[in-house]
């Protein structure tokens, strides 16, 4: 066995793993799963995702209600949003040496800011502080798929997924398969710009689970599992 | 107001918001900011311009999360920069750029260079810090009020009795005397506007000095940008831009 492990670009002792794609691609149930096999596989995991803290939210919701928010300031909380927890939930366990299971990362910023409008190499400046994983699996699927699982499951449109600050469309529907039609393509550039692993989020979720265990298994050679952690020192 | 940015577009504003000149006063807390500020929109306004006064974290959007993120002194720099940068984006648009677009002055007490300078001395490269805010318009005029640290020391005692935990820079850790943190702090500071003065082209007024005589050296600056916009003095047949009532009183 080799003990010998490449060194992440990041420079941190532990690893990232970053899952990004459109709301319903199913990458949140892939992550779920890939972090209970680390765990189970004796690896010290810590999974995170984001979604709208209380900051942001709250200022949000008043900022519809008073039709404040542009574009930009949308950006700009969000902003804040991920760096507050980028330093709390994400670079602690990275540091500490845990594999970091992300749910959602800048890249989500990168795709939803280009699609209001707001220029890309300045989002990307302002997200300079989050280091690059060690491998973004980006879960594509058709935007009209996305859209059957919601209807399904009765999950009702939000405002802001539908891009409706947008004012592309008046219905609902209308404007979510064209807004997230908008987020599909910036995936779709950055799965290249940004060597993204590219995940068939079609396929059954069973056949989609082992393609990521195979997939971490050579990056994960070599590093350290608790037992190991606990027995060195 | 030329309607230019420092160089990112703003997404869904006019490209081109002419109008009111955007007039910005900087300087440490104690360079005697907020007074030039008042007497120089009473001079304005007597001379004929509506103006429009500005500060920092005035927005609706975010001020009071700033406020309980202060209180608590929870959030990282890094947030903390980003939150100032959305308040200031929330001021920019929705009451900087219609102000202007109106044809109004806009007086800013402080604008972006406080905020970078702020951010960078927690720990922002100036390259961050300056892409950031690249989406502010350009000013048509800066006006930085330099004072030596002795000065704003003792305007800041005499103010508050006291030294206040933020403009000493307490957050950072430089000593855990208020005092001394004070001076480290201001220095710190001094050298980051010292380097945008060029970069951003800012006409420094010595602040040491009484306020009438601060203020003389403003309106000089200011003069130049209404050679050309000055409202009219004179017309034919009474007060210019008034419309003598007619109709009943004329037949009557």
């Amino acid at each position: 066995m080799s003990a010998e492990l490449a060194s992440p670009a990041h420079g941190y002792p532990g690893r990232l793993f970053v899952f990004e794609g459109l709301d319903g691609s199913g990458k949140s149930t892939q992550a779920a799963l890939l972090a209970k096999w680390l765990a189970a596989q004796g690896y010290r995991v810590f999974q995170t995702e984001w979604n709208s803290s209380e900051l942001v939210s709250s200022t949000i919701r008043r900022g519809k209600k008073k039709g404040l928010l542009t574009p930009t300031t949308f950006s700009l909380l969000h902003a804040t949003d991920f760096a507050d927890r980028f330093d709390r939930k994400i670079l602690p366990p990275l540091r500490a040496g845990y594999v970091v299971v992300c749910d959602r990362y800048s890249f989500t910023a990168f795709v939803r800011d280009a699609a209001r409008g707001c220029d890309p190499g300045w989002v990307r400046t302002i997200y300079s502080f989050a280091p690059t994983p060690d491998v973004t699996f980006y879960f594509r699927v058709p935007v009209r798929v996305t859209l059957q699982r919601k209807i399904a499951s009765r999950l009702k449109i939000n405002y802001y997924e539908a891009g409706m600050d947008l004012g592309l469309s008046d219905d609902v529907h209308d404007s979510y398969e064209r807004f997230q039609g908008r987020l599909k393509r910036e995936y779709d550039r950055l799965a290249v710009s940004d060597r993204m692993t590219v995940v068939d989020s079609t396929r059954p979720v069973e056949r989609i689970q082992a393609v990521l265990r195979d997939h971490v298994r050579p990056i994960l050679s070599g590093f350290p599992t608790m037992e190991t952690l606990m027995h060195d020192g | 107001m030329t309607g230019r940015t420092y160089g990112t577009p703003l997404p869904g504003l006019p490209a081109e918001p002419r109008g009111g000149q955007l007039i910005v006063i900087e300087g440490a807390d104690g360079s005697g900011r907020t007074t030039e500020v008042s007497r120089l929109k009473e001079w304005l306004e007597v001379q004929g311009h509506a103006v429009v006064d500005t500060g920092l974290r005035r927005s609706t959007l975010v001020s009071e999360e700033i406020d309980r993120a202060k209180q608590g002194h929870t959030l990282g720099a890094t947030t903390m920069a980003l939150l100032y940068a959305a308040d200031f984006g929330d001021q920019l648009e929705n009451k900087i750029v219609p102000a202007l677009s109106a044809g109004s002055t806009v007086l800013a007490d402080r604008y972006i260079y406080t905020l970078m300078a702020r951010a960078i001395v927690r720990g922002a490269s100036r390259d961050w810090a300056r892409r950031l805010y690249g989406f502010a318009f350009i000013p048509d005029l800066v006006v930085f009020l330099d004072a030596r640290p002795e000065i704003l020391l003792h305007r800041a005692i005499g103010k508050y009795g006291s030294l206040d935990y933020w403009e000493s820079g307490m957050d950072l850790s430089l000593s855990r005397d208020l005092f001394e943190s004070f001076f480290l702090y201001q220095a710190r500071l001094a050298a980051e506007f010292d380097w945008m003065a060029t970069e951003y082209s800012f006409h420094r007024v010595d602040a040491n000095r009484r306020p009438d005589q601060v203020d003389a050296d403003v309106r000089a600056l200011v003069e130049p940008l209404y050679r050309r916009s000055s409202p009219r003095r004179s017309g034919a047949g009474g007060p210019a831009g008034l419309i003598r009532p007619r109709g009943r009183d004329a037949s009557g």
